[in-house]
C-alpha cells in the first residue's frame, strides 16, 4: 500500500450570505496516495470545485472546518504565509480559465520557468526543462513559440501553458479543476495522457475535478461522486462504474450517452427537481 | 430518392482574408438529423450560420425547400427564415432577459404576422411551452427564473413557434450538466419524431451526436472530409481525422482505457 498524501476529514465550507453564512460543503472525506489519481465529479452545483478550493484555502471568505491534512500537516490550521508555500511548491493548481491565470505583459516562457528560477534552477536548463514539457503537451514549435506572449496563443494553447507551470516544479499533487474542459478531444486526450505518464515518473497525485464521467473513467484510479455539496459515493472507478451502490451515480451514469449504444432507446434523466 | 429540404453546395467563405469553409456540400433530407462534427475553428458553427445567412458566404448554393437561401431578397428571406429557426448554445445569451417567456415565444409570431389576434398567440405560446415538458403556468415569468436546461427548452420553443421545417442547432446541451443534457436531447430526438423535423446538429461532443443523429458529416479546417450514416462514420471511419476524432473521445467505462499504454 501506498502513502497517504491528502487526507480529508469533515471537510465543512461557509460563505457570507444575506441572511448568515450558508454551508455549501457540508463534511467531505477523502484520501490520495501519491502517485494516486483521484476524481472529484458531480454536476453544476455539487460543491466540487469550492471542495477544492477550500483544500488549499483559497477563498478569503470562506468559514472552513474539518482537517485537511497534507502529509500529517494540517492546512486549516497554518498561517497564511507558510500555506502560500505550500500552493506553490508541493501542489500545482489548474484552473479551467487559462486567461485569468496568464500574465498578458510576460512572456510564455518566463511564465513556465517562474517556479524553477524562484527555487534557483539556471535559467538555462529552466528553458529547456520548459520547452521539453510544453512540446510533450503538443505544442508544436515550442522553442520558437516559448517568448511568445499569451494573446499569440489559442485558448487551448494557453491551457497547455498554464498546465505547464503547475506542474514544472515537480509538485506532489496537482489540483485540476476542468482543466480539459474547454479543450478539443485530442487536445483533451494528449493533456491527460501527460499527466498519467507524470503521476507514473514523478509520484505526482492528481486531484481532477470534472463533471465528464468520460474522463474519469479512463482516467482517474478512484472516484468521488459528489453531489449538494455531499460525497454521495466513493470507490475505485471500477466498482463506481459497474457497481454504483447510490442512486444518483446510477443515474448519472444513465444519463451519459455513449457512442455504440443503442440510440433508439431515450436516455434516463433525473428530475429537476431531484437535481 | 426524396428531394432534400436543404441542399447545400460549395460554400467558401473567408474572414480577413483566411479561408474558413472551403467548398463545403451537404444535404439534409425530410425529416432527417445530420450531425456536422470537428473540432473549435473547423468551421461547423460557419456552415451553421451561412445556411441560416447569419454570415454572408463568399460563394456556394443553399437551397431550402427549393428556394435559394443565398439569392433570396430581404422580404423573401424573412419567409425563408420562417422554414428554418436556430437553437444557440448559450440560453442565457440568447433569450432577452427583460421579457416574459410568453412575449419570447410570441415574438416570432407577431414579427412573421401569423397570428394576428393577442389570445390566439398566448394559447400558441402555452401550447408550446407544454411540447418542450414547461407548462402555461411558465408564460409569465423572466428568463432570470429558469435554470440553463429549462431556458434551453423555452429557445426551442421560440425556435418552433413558426413551425420550421429545419431546426438549426448549434451546440444546443454543450453548456449543460450531463443530467438536464439528457433531458433536452430526449426532447429533441421526440420533437424530430412528432413534429417530423429536420435537424442540422453542430456539436464537437461526438457521443451526442451519435444518440441523436441519423448522418454525421465531420469537418476539419473549413473542409467536410466525411459523411455518411451514423453507422458508417462511427462503425468504419475512413478519414484519418474522423479516426484520430473517434480514439480520444473518453469512454465512460474503465475497462475501456484504450490508448493508454
Amino acid at each position: 500500500m501506498t502513502s497517504t498524501l491528502l487526507a480529508v476529514r469533515d471537510l465543512r465550507a461557509s460563505y457570507p450570505g444575506p441572511s448568515g453564512p450558508v454551508e455549501v460543503v457540508h463534511g467531505v472525506d477523502l484520501d490520495l496516495a501519491r502517485g494516486e489519481k483521484l476524481a472529484l465529479v458531480g454536476e453544476s452545483g455539487s460543491g466540487k470545485s469550492v471542495t477544492a478550493r477550500a483544500i488549499l484555502r483559497l477563498d478569503p471568505d470562506a468559514t472552513l472546518s474539518g482537517r485537511v491534512e497534507l502529509d500529517g500537516a494540517d492546512l486549516l490550521a497554518l498561517p497564511t504565509r507558510r500555506m502560500r508555500a505550500i500552493r506553490g511548491a508541493r501542489v500545482g493548481l489548474v484552473f479551467q480559465d487559462p486567461l485569468a491565470a496568464l500574465n498578458p505583459v510576460m512572456t510564455i516562457g518566463w511564465q513556465i520557468t517562474q517556479p524553477l528560477v524562484i527555487r534557483g534552477v539556471p535559467k538555462k536548463i529552466a528553458r529547456r526543462r520548459g520547452v521539453d514539457l510544453l512540446a510533450r503537451l503538443g505544442v508544436r514549435d515550442a522553442e520558437r513559440r516559448f517568448d511568445d506572449y499569451p494573446h499569440q496563443f489559442s485558448g487551448g494553447m494557453r491551457q497547455r501553458v498554464v498546465i505547464a507551470i503547475a506542474v514544472i516544479a515537480e509538485p506532489d499533487l496537482l489540483i485540476a479543476d476542468e482543466p480539459t474542459t474547454a479543450l478539443d478531444v485530442r487536445v483533451q486526450a494528449r493533456v491527460l495522457e501527460l499527466l498519467h505518464e507524470l503521476t507514473g515518473e514523478r509520484d505526482m497525485a492528481v486531484l481532477l475535478i470534472t463533471h465528464d464521467l468520460g474522463i474519469v473513467a479512463g482516467f482517474a484510479d478512484r472516484a468521488v461522486v459528489m453531489r449538494h455539496g455531499r460525497a454521495v459515493e466513493t470507490g475505485s472507478v471500477e466498482d463506481i462504474y459497474h457497481r454504483p451502490r447510490h442512486e444518483y451515480t446510477k443515474a448519472l451514469l444513465a444519463a451519459v450517452p455513449r457512442i455504440g449504444g443503442d440510440p433508439t432507446r431515450p436516455l434516463i434523466t433525473i428530475k429537476e427537481g431531484e437535481r | 430518392m426524396t428531394e432534400p429540404l436543404l441542399r447545400v453546395t460549395n460554400l467558401t467563405k473567408s474572414f480577413a482574408g483566411r479561408r474558413v469553409l472551403s467548398g463545403v456540400s451537404f444535404e439534409v433530407a425530410p425529416g432527417e438529423v445530420l450531425g456536422l462534427v470537428g473540432e473549435s475553428g473547423s468551421g461547423k458553427s460557419t456552415t451553421a450560420r451561412c445556411v441560416a445567412r447569419l454570415t454572408e458566404p463568399d460563394a456556394g448554393q443553399v437551397v431550402l425547400g427549393g428556394r435559394d437561401v443565398l439569392a433570396a431578397g430581404r422580404r423573401e428571406l424573412r419567409v425563408l427564415r420562417r422554414d428554418m429557426q436556430m437553437v444557440f448554445q448559450d440560453p442565457y445569451a440568447s433569450l432577452n432577459p427583460r421579457m416574459t417567456v410568453a412575449a419570447l415565444i410570441e415574438e416570432p409570431l407577431a414579427v412573421h404576422g401569423l397570428e394576428p389576434d393577442r389570445r390566439l398567440r398566448r394559447k400558441r405560446a402555452a401550447d408550446l411551452l407544454e411540447t418542450v415538458g414547461l407548462s402555461a403556468e411558465h408564460l409569465d415569468r423572466h428568463p432570470r427564473s429558469f435554470s440553463g436546461g429549462q431556458r434551453q427548452r423555452i429557445s426551442i420553443a421560440r425556435a418552433l413557434a413558426v413551425r420550421p421545417r429545419l431546426l438549426i442547432c448549434d451546440e444546443p446541451v454543450s453548456s449543460l450538466d450531463v443530467s438536464v443534457q439528457a433531458q433536452v436531447l430526449n426532447l429533441l430526438r421526440d420533437l424530430r419524431q412528432r413534429l417530423d423535423l429536420s435537424i442540422l446538429f453542430i456539436a464537437h461532443d461526438l457521443a451526442v451526436v451519435y444518440y441523436l443523429c441519423d448522418r454525421v458529416a465531420v469537418m476539419e479546417q473549413g473542409t467536410l472530409v466525411e459523411i455518411g450514416t451514423r453507422a458508417e462514420v462511427y462503425g468504419n471511419p475512413r478519414h484519418p481525422y474522423t479516426r484520430s476524432l473517434l480514439d480520444a473521445v473518453p469512454v465512460p467505462d474503465p475497462t475501456d482505457r484504450g490508448s493508454r499504454p
